[in-house]
């Protein structure tokens, strides 16, 4: 049933997610836009992941790499959310400012 | 048993050197107590020394005290040890040279204490600004005598030879010493110190280097340089295997040559002699200590520790003591005429000094070995005693010209009498001393010269006929000279008013060495010869048989008349010139009337102008045509060496120095150019490049993503074509 939908409808859906996401990271100016943004993009990964596990394995059912793959993936973004907020608090402590533009000590 | 403490004898005047100048130079009397109770010390050591070895007899010439147990320089095959070598003649040397020197030392203590008298006519005594050092320098110089004498190895003796050379230096110009006391400075005085220091320094150097150049030889060829050893006949042999340098001379004729060399230089033989009668300039005891008991002394003892090399020389074909003996000879007479002339009274004793140590090598030349060793002892005392008395004298009338004396024979009766004694016993008058030793020498220079079996000796002919007539003269300088100092009348009334007996510290000195002058003679008279038993009957090391010693024959009373004759007319002669009709003030010296002759006498035959250092009256000193020809020629030498050889060196270094410069260039812009290029090519671009690290994180992020679109694209791209 629900391989009634071909597999490009979801490859769409992930690249408009990740397009999405892309372009809040580079446009948003807060950090925590931008950390939204990034996790946009994760999930459009865990989409196409997903999406091809069940489009692409031979036998799903026996071979769960590419789900095991998504909940890597998902527990990757949790603890990059887990640091990249502790660390948008700290520089907020020290620069009373989030605005990603103003953080750049790391220039030449 | 003192023969094994030798080496302390050297070592004690030493000690008192040290003692004076590190702690007590500051204390005149304490410093003068110090050197006497040093060579008194030695003294007691050498007389016990000497003690022994008369008892030895004459065996201990084939046996004598030798130790040697200071290793000095070991070598492959051969070792340097320093010891001490007592045969017969130095146990006597042991006896003379510490009973001089302290005679000498004693004297000086009153000698070195000046007197002056002032505007109201009292009398100030002030010692001498420089008195404890004058003490440490006469004991150094009496240690490096003795060191001379025990030595038992030729370089351990040509160390005291050499220290005994700064000595004399040191003595010579002690007066050329500006004080910052209130003495009274005579620049002229001081001028003539000086360069007579350096004279004598410089002229006795020239013998050391021969002596020098001798040794090494000796060592090269020998093996050896310790006197035990190197007379041995095969060592000896041996030498005469290889061939020498020089004009086909054997070694051991070479060698004993150069060595006679440095007796050339240290005793002041012709033509070396020349240092000596400026030496005249030191303080009298130093005079003394040179001419008597030290340092000239040790140039005769060099041929004697050596004698056994100059008799092997000769028998084996060399002239090594045909040139001694001619030297000494020629010196003899040739010193003795220049003696006459002199104004001087120390001057007229340093002449005589020259002639009687022509005559000791004479007669070591001609192979009397014994009565050439007993003159160097009797002379040593009745020399020593004439200076001593001669100082006395300038001590007590404040000048040394004998034309400024006159009559002092009243006001100084003792220093007359010791004088005279002294006097007489140079002029070989009975029965003093010198009488002895000089009619031994001529005795057998007669005897070896004319009733010779088989060939005639024209050499010892010469020898002879050279001897008696400075013998003559002799008695006739010596005479003038008692005429001039002690009779007649006063010639400055001055210096006669101020003249005085001296002291007892000088005295006393006069009258011991006055009672060795009239009898040590009789140590070796003809009918009593102990001194020959002594030390000629063992021979030598390297010498088993017994020197001749002859009878006292019809010959030999002959000889004696003759030379007491000789003495007499001599002195009979100075009478008839200066003492029968008395020089008057102002009046020129009757033998002025030689004409030319008087005037070469005077000038010393000119030598000075020829080779040596002309020294003036008033302190100033021109160099004779020899050194001023060096002179001339090593400037033209540093001429060429500065203008050519410099000038070659500076054009190579100039050559160098423009092709250094090109290199340098290449090096600067071509080298170092690629190399800061590379760098700051580097450095360029990266400064353009660092511009893209924003610091900004999205920037970053864009280009992450822009990159990986443009892969994507690329990809896609590939994919469709």
């Amino acid at each position: 049933m629900i391989l009634q939908i071909p597999l490009v409808y979801y490859l769409i859906l992930a690249a408009a997610l990740f397009c999405i996401g892309l372009f809040g990271a580079l446009s948003r100016r807060n950090a925590i836009a931008v950390l939204m943004g990034i996790e946009l993009m994760l999930n459009a990964v865990n989409i196409n992941l997903v999406a091809f596990w069940r489009y692409g394995s031979p036998d799903p059912i026996a071979d769960q790499a590419g789900v095991v793959f998504a909940l890597f993936v998902i527990t990757l973004a949790a603890a990059e959310a887990a640091v990249g907020l502790a660390l948008v608090i700290a520089i907020y402590r020290s620069r009373d400012t989030v605005n990603v533009e103003e953080i750049d000590l790391l220039k030449w | 048993m003192f023969q094994n403490i030798t080496l302390v004898i050297p070592l004690l005047p030493l000690l008192a050197f040290a003692i004076i100048v590190l702690f007590t130079r500051n204390n005149n009397r304490t410093s003068a107590l110090v050197a006497i109770l040093g060579i008194l010390a030695s003294m007691a050591i050498s007389y016990g020394v000497f003690t022994e070895a008369l008892s030895e007899g004459h065996e201990l010439a084939q046996h004598p005290f030798y130790g040697a147990p200071i290793v000095w320089a070991p070598f492959g095959n051969s070792t340097i040890e320093f010891g001490w070598f007592i045969d017969p003649i130095g146990a006597v040397m042991l006896f003379m040279v510490p009973t001089v020197c302290l005679m000498i030392f004693i004297y000086s203590v009153g000698y070195m204490r000046h007197t002056h008298v002032d505007e109201h006519g009292h009398h100030h005594s002030q010692d001498d600004p420089r008195y404890a050092r004058f003490f440490a320098y006469i004991s150094l110089f009496a240690s490096m005598m003795l060191l001379v004498v025990v030595s038992s190895n030729l370089l351990e003796f040509f160390i005291g030879w050499e220290v005994m050379g700064f000595c004399s230096y040191a003595l010579i110009g002690f007066w050329s010493f500006r004080g910052r006391q209130e003495r009274h400075i005579d620049e002229a005085q001081v001028g003539r110190a000086r360069a007579a220091s350096i004279k004598a320094f410089l002229t006795t150097r020239v013998g050391d280097i021969l002596l020098m150049s001798g040794m090494i030889l000796l060592f090269i060829t020998a093996g050896t340089l310790d006197f035990t050893k190197m007379f041995d006949p095969t060592t000896l042999n041996e030498m005469l295997l290889g061939e020498s340098p020089l004009l086909g001379w054997t070694w051991p004729t070479l060698i004993a040559l150069l060595i006679f060399g440095g007796t050339i230089g240290k005793s002041a033989q012709f033509p070396l002699h020349v240092w000596l009668p400026d030496a005249m300039e030191g303080p009298t005891p130093v005079s003394a200590l040179i001419h008597a008991a030290t340092m000239v002394s040790a140039g005769i003892f060099l041929v004697i520790r050596m004698f056994p090399l100059f008799v092997f020389a000769s028998a084996t074909g060399g002239q090594a003591m045909e040139v001694v003996a001619i030297v000494g000879a020629f010196t003899a007479i040739f010193a003795a005429t220049m003696g006459l002339a002199q104004n001087d009274i120390k001057r007229v004793l340093a002449y005589s000094t020259i002639s009687q140590l022509g005559y000791m090598l004479a007669a070591l030349g001609i192979g009397a070995f014994v009565a050439g060793s007993f003159h160097l002892i009797t002379h040593a005392f009745f020399k020593a005693l004439l200076f001593l008395a001669a100082g006395s004298v300038l001590h007590a009338v404040g000048t040394n010209d004998m034309f400024k004396m006159g009559g002092l024979w009243r006001k100084m009766p003792i220093t007359f009498i010791t004088f005279l004694i002294g006097a007489l016993s140079l002029m070989g008058i009975p029965p003093f001393a010198g009488f002895w030793s000089k009619d031994e020498i001529l005795l057998e220079a007669l005897r070896e010269g004319f009733f010779h079996e088989g060939v005639p000796l024209t050499l010892v002919q010469f020898v002879y006929i050279c001897l008696a007539a400075a013998a003559f003269l002799t008695a006739l300088y010596t005479g003038r000279q008692i005429f001039l100092t002690f009779f007649g009348k006063p010639r400055d009334e001055h210096a006669y008013a101020h003249a005085h007996e001296s002291p007892a510290w000088m005295w006393a000195p006069l009258a011991v060495l006055a009672v060795f002058t009239t009898f040590l003679g009789l140590w070796n008279t003809p009918f009593l010869p102990e001194f020959f038993r002594f030390v000629g009957e063992g021979g030598l090391l390297g010498l088993a048989e017994a020197f001749a010693h002859t009878e006292f024959d019809v010959l030999a009373q002959v000889s004696m008349v003759a030379s007491v004759g000789i003495g007499l007319s001599g002195f009979l002669t100075a009478w008839a010139i200066y003492g029968f009709r008395p020089v008057a003030a102002g009046q020129p010296d009757p033998l002025a009337r030689l004409g030319i002759l008087w005037r070469a006498l005077v000038n010393k035959y000119w030598l000075d102008e020829l080779y040596g250092y002309k020294i003036n009256l008033d302190g100033t000193a021109q160099p004779g045509l020899l050194i001023r020809f060096f002179g001339a020629l090593s400037r033209a030498a540093y001429w060429f060496d500065r203008t050519i050889v410099d000038g070659l060196v500076n054009l190579g270094g100039w050559i160098g120095r423009a092709l250094a410069s090109l290199w340098g260039a290449f090096d600067t812009y071509v080298v170092d150019g690629i190399v800061n290029a590379t760098g700051s090519t580097t450095g360029e671009m990266a400064g353009w490049w660092r511009k893209i690290q924003t610091g900004n994180v999205q920037n970053y992020a864009l280009i992450a993503a822009a990159g990986a679109m443009a892969v994507a694209i690329l990809f896609l791209l590939r994919s469709f074509t």
